[in-house]
């Protein structure tokens, strides 16, 4: 470190002079040193959320369907029969840039806390990631490394990883994302809080023991990567999913005795934040002594006691009086559960090693009194430049057969079959749509229902233009639920983004937030919670702004599901929506011209809703027997994606003046590709212009090829050959 | 007629086992803890389910093998009693000696979930009489260690004594290197004891038995052990 941090000791920690300050003002003293460790970690933007929370506040967040909104460890929605189900997605950045492995899995780890935590039993895992081209042996290494942790934990655990997307991308060479979302399963009575109440009730640490494993790791993930980063690989937890597994049985059979006051997990901060949180969501103090906690090694100090990442461990404050009950159940599971302190009402986070008070906070100090920053926005200088370029005098591709396959074959585009293969997708019985579809769907046994589960974003789009973008991340996972036949129930997401104290990154920021906002309120799915990822850069590189959404839909009955693949043979092939002339933003554009500019898709949130209610419409009378969302690739892909799925062929004829590269490949949104028997054709046409949706007919299902034809171009290819370019092309990369 | 479905630290399959048993075949089912010493009622068919026994640590089920409960188990098995062990069971069974051979790390080194295809070479086990010899089945795997290996006799004794009960083959039922993904010997994916009543299987019948998740090959395992149970299988009482 620099000599000028010498005197100051919270710089070292990430703190301001003008956070110190208020600091000292808070505690009307000088900090020890416990204490300024526990203010850094606290005030940490992974924790604070200090540079973001002006801008979430913009987020609807409320709907009779919310059960439990943003604030809690999940946040909670109501899918009818006294259930609810709990979700919430975490990022894992930079313990992944630095560990790839464990810093997946305990990435995995604490999303799963997150959701059991709140009574729920972990019902689904997904994941959204993001590297730097497969072409470079780090991001290979990166890539195996993450999709292996992902595995190894969720495998051994036991809950299904059903579902994600992974995109490939040069911003992301330095800075992977690794985004884990978990779903769970509740019944409205067993909704239990982060919340420590009760004064003299008990407060326990249970599960794994504490370590010096993933001191500081809050605060590492609040600063960008550089070289020094290496050095920080300690600040990487280690997972173990056993240990895990029996947590989750052991407080999911806890929460079932009602004994639970609250409860929280150890995540990032440890046992400061699960402290500090409780205590400030029940106004109440806490008083801990860490002479009692169970340790790992020995001589630790109270210092590395608060600030420990160590991973499976949870704080529970359970009735007074159930301290042996609680102790039986986790004995039963082979695991501690210690009384280290009580509840009071002074509203103090008093910690003791015996006798000695080590440090003495008011539990609101750390949390609702962090700073908050409004920071400066500025659109980047040359966006504007980037979004002007002229795209309507590209020359036009040589050979489309050619450009199609070249397109299938993007790792971004391509099967990522070689990702879910690794993961067990099956695991509880209740996957009914497998990975690689629009949207998962699990069934909720003992009801006629199912859930529909989708994590998406284009950060391309994003870039380009972060309000559309914005809308259109939304949009395309409320559109992904749908066809499976899911009517879209609410959001979690998790922002990923560069260094928020630059202009032009905050700008990215609120416009993100400004066009997620507009569509959450259109198609009516609230944020029900999410997480905030800041400092995403390298060498002062960031990221493609990248506001992953993840999204939860209600199929009331599950035979209804609605599949992406062509059925039968003979079978009309439509397509709802109109195409437009947009390449701007799109996967071909990049690939074909080398060029990432122009303006992203246009989005017009009104339509794009009457194409979803139409479309839910449609699945619910039975009347179509294939839905598929059009996105990255285009039309060309999407209708390549619904004969693979079956292996059924198609015939298409394009019948439009469009440019064909614009035709078949630009990426407009609002279009579902569907199929419909010839008797239903004029029902679904009193449906679709009840609803005033365009829709036009492809073509039909039919051999093993899928043919194309229209206005100078032609593409006829076998589904063998398509097959073997789509699915071989990540394994091809991943062999060199 | 009731099974019991064995609970070790790290089962992750047992509630799925459950289920079927419970809600599809509509039979009497009990969880029973790893660390009962004995059993407390009287069963017909012990399920030991897949997931990852402690952890799999040290090796996959070499520390389940040691559970107070596996006494019974054993003693269950060797008085005739029937025993379906799937996945992580199987491997157990294999580590307890109630099954010849081991399971170890899939060829490519990689956790493998997939469908994969079955021919049924024995359909005169306890198990199996509800498919027909030849048949294919479509059941799914999910594991990073289940290639089966065993040394040269007992791979002559399991072939003489028919205890190959499924293997891995093609959607046409050819067993070929390619269908073998994992590397088994033989492509091999389940086998049973000398006396036919312990049937140790990688893939996962239980994720397959309701048409609602893709098919139900997978009921037929077990279909056929409340046939035998009842006493109207080919081999049964």
């Amino acid at each position: 470190m620099e000599n000028n941090t010498n005197n100051k000791p919270w710089v070292e920690l990430g703190l301001t002079d003008h956070e110190y300050q208020l600091i000292k003002e808070i505690l009307g003293r000088e900090p020890n040193q416990v204490e300024l460790g526990m203010f850094s970690v606290m005030w940490s933007e992974h924790c604070s959320y200090k540079n973001s929370r002006p801008v979430l506040k913009n987020f609807p967040t409320e709907g009779p369907q919310v059960l439990q909104g943003p604030g809690e460890n999940a946040g909670v929605v109501d899918i009818g029969d006294g259930l609810g189900i709990a979700f919430k997605v975490e990022s894992h950045n930079h313990p992944s840039a630095i560990e790839p492995y464990q810093g997946a899995a305990t990435g995995v780890g604490g999303i799963i806390r997150d959701v059991f935590t709140m009574g729920a039993r972990p019902i689904a895992l997904l994941n959204s990631l993001r590297f730097g081209s497969l072409t470079s042996a780090r991001s290979r290494y990166l890539f195996s490394g993450v999709v292996a942790g992902i595995a190894g934990y969720g495998n051994c655990i036991g809950i299904p990883t059903v579902g994600g997307e992974v995109y490939f991308h040069p911003s992301y060479e330095g800075n992977p994302l690794v985004n884990a979302m978990c779903v769970g399963l509740l019944e409205h009575k067993d909704l239990a809080k982060g919340v420590a109440s009760g004064v003299g009730n008990p407060v326990m640490v249970v599960g794994a023991k504490t370590g010096r494993d993933g001191i500081h790791g809050a605060s590492f993930a609040s600063e960008e990567l550089n070289e020094a980063s290496e050095e920080k690989r300690p600040a990487v937890q280690v997972g173990d999913p056993f240990m895990e597994k029996l947590l989750m049985e052991a407080c999911l059979e806890l929460i079932k005795t009602g004994y639970v006051v609250g409860m929280q997990d150890m995540g990032a901060a440890g046992l400061t934040s699960s402290a500090c949180e409780m205590a400030s969501r029940g106004n109440s103090g806490i008083e801990i002594d860490v002479a009692l906690v169970p340790r790992r090694e020995e001589g630790m100090t109270p210092y590395e006691i608060m600030l420990s990442e160590s991973q499976e461990r949870m704080l529970v404050v359970p009735q007074k009086g159930k301290e042996e009950e609680v102790k039986a159940i986790f004995k039963k599971w082979g695991l501690d559960a210690v009384v280290v302190g009580k509840v009071t009402d002074d509203g103090i986070l008093r910690i003791r090693e015996g006798e000695k008070i080590v440090a003495e906070i008011p539990a609101k100090g750390l949390t609702d009194m962090c700073p908050v920053y409004e920071r400066e926005a500025k659109m980047p200088a040359l966006l504007a430049e980037v979004q002007n370029c002229k795209l309507n005098d590209l020359p036009e591709p040589a050979n489309y057969q050619k450009t199609f396959l070249d397109l299938i074959s993007r790792p971004t585009i391509a099967s990522k079959e070689w990702v879910y293969e690794q993961y067990d997708y099956m695991v509880g019985i209740n996957t009914v749509i497998r990975p690689g579809a629009d949207a998962a769907v699990v069934r909720i046994k003992g009801t006629k229902k199912g859930v529909a589960l989708t994590i998406d974003c284009n950060s391309r789009y994003v870039y380009l233009n972060p309000y559309i973008g914005g809308k259109i991340a939304v949009s395309e996972a409320a559109r992904n639920l749908v066809c499976t036949g899911a009517k879209p129930l609410g959001v979690t997401d998790c922002i990923n983004f560069g260094n928020p104290e630059k202009p032009e990154i905050f700008w990215q920021f609120k416009e993100a937030v400004r066009g997620m906002s507009e569509a959450c309120k259109e198609l009516n799915t609230p944020v029900t919670g999410g997480n905030v990822s800041f400092y995403n850069e390298t060498k002062g590189e960031a990221v493609f702004p990248t506001p992953t959404v993840g999204m939860v839909g209600l199929i009331e009955d599950i035979d209804k599901v609605c599949t992406l693949g062509f059925k039968d043979e003979g079978d009309l092939i439509i397509l709802l929506g109109e195409n437009k002339d947009e390449l701007g933003g799109s996967e071909f554009l990049a690939m074909y011209h080398g060029l990432e500019a122009g303006m992203p898709p246009t989005i017009d949130l009104e339509k794009e809703k009457a194409l979803q209610d139409c479309t839910l419409e449609l699945i619910k009378n039975n009347l179509i027997k294939s839905a598929h969302d059009c996105s990255e690739g285009g039309l060309s892909i999407a209708l390549a994606e619904c004969c693979m799925a079956s292996g059924l062929g198609a015939q298409v004829t394009l019948e439009n003046d469009l440019r064909p590269s614009a035709l078949l490949f630009g990426e407009t949104q609002s279009r579902i590709v569907i199929s419909v028997t010839t008797e239903n054709l004029k029902k679904l046409k009193e449906i679709t212009n009840k609803y005033a949706v365009p829709m036009s007919k492809l073509g039909i299902v039919q051999g093993k090829s899928l043919v194309i034809n229209g206005k100078g171009f032609s593409i006829d290819l076998p589904l063998k050959e398509i097959e073997a370019r789509y699915k071989g092309a990540i394994p091809c990369l991943m062999r060199d | 007629m009731k099974f019991a479905v064995i609970v070790f630290p790290g089962s992750n399959c047992d509630a799925d086992c459950y289920h079927v048993v419970k809600e599809v075949i509509k039979k009497d089912v009990d969880y029973v803890w790893h660390q009962e010493k004995d059993f407390q009622a009287e069963y017909d068919c012990l399920i030991l389910p897949g997931g990852f026994s402690y952890g799999d640590y040290l090796r996959t089920g070499s520390i389940a093998r040691f559970s107070p409960i596996m006494n019974k188990v054993i003693e269950f098995a060797e008085a005739g009693g029937l025993v379906l062990g799937i996945c992580n069971g199987f491997q157990i069974l294999t580590e307890a000696g109630l099954l010849p051979g081991a399971l170890v790390r899939n060829k490519e080194l990689k956790f493998v979930c997939k469908d994969t295809f079955l021919r049924v070479e024995n359909d005169q086990t306890p198990f199996t009489s509800d498919y027909t010899k030849g048949q294919v089945i479509k059941i799914p795997v999910a594991h990073g260690e289940g290639a089966y290996v065993c040394d040269e006799n007992t791979l002559k004794k399991l072939k003489e004594n028919n205890q190959i009960v499924f293997r891995y083959s093609t959607s046409l039922g050819e067993v070929t290197a390619s269908s073998n993904f994992n590397g088994s010997t033989d492509n091999i994916a389940g086998i049973v004891n000398e006396k036919g009543n312990v049937l140790g299987m990688m893939p996962h019948p239980e994720r397959c038995a309701e048409a609602v998740l893709g098919n139900d090959f997978g009921k037929y395992i077990f279909t056929s052990i409340v046939k035998w149970l009842e006493g109207g299988a080919p081999g049964g009482k």
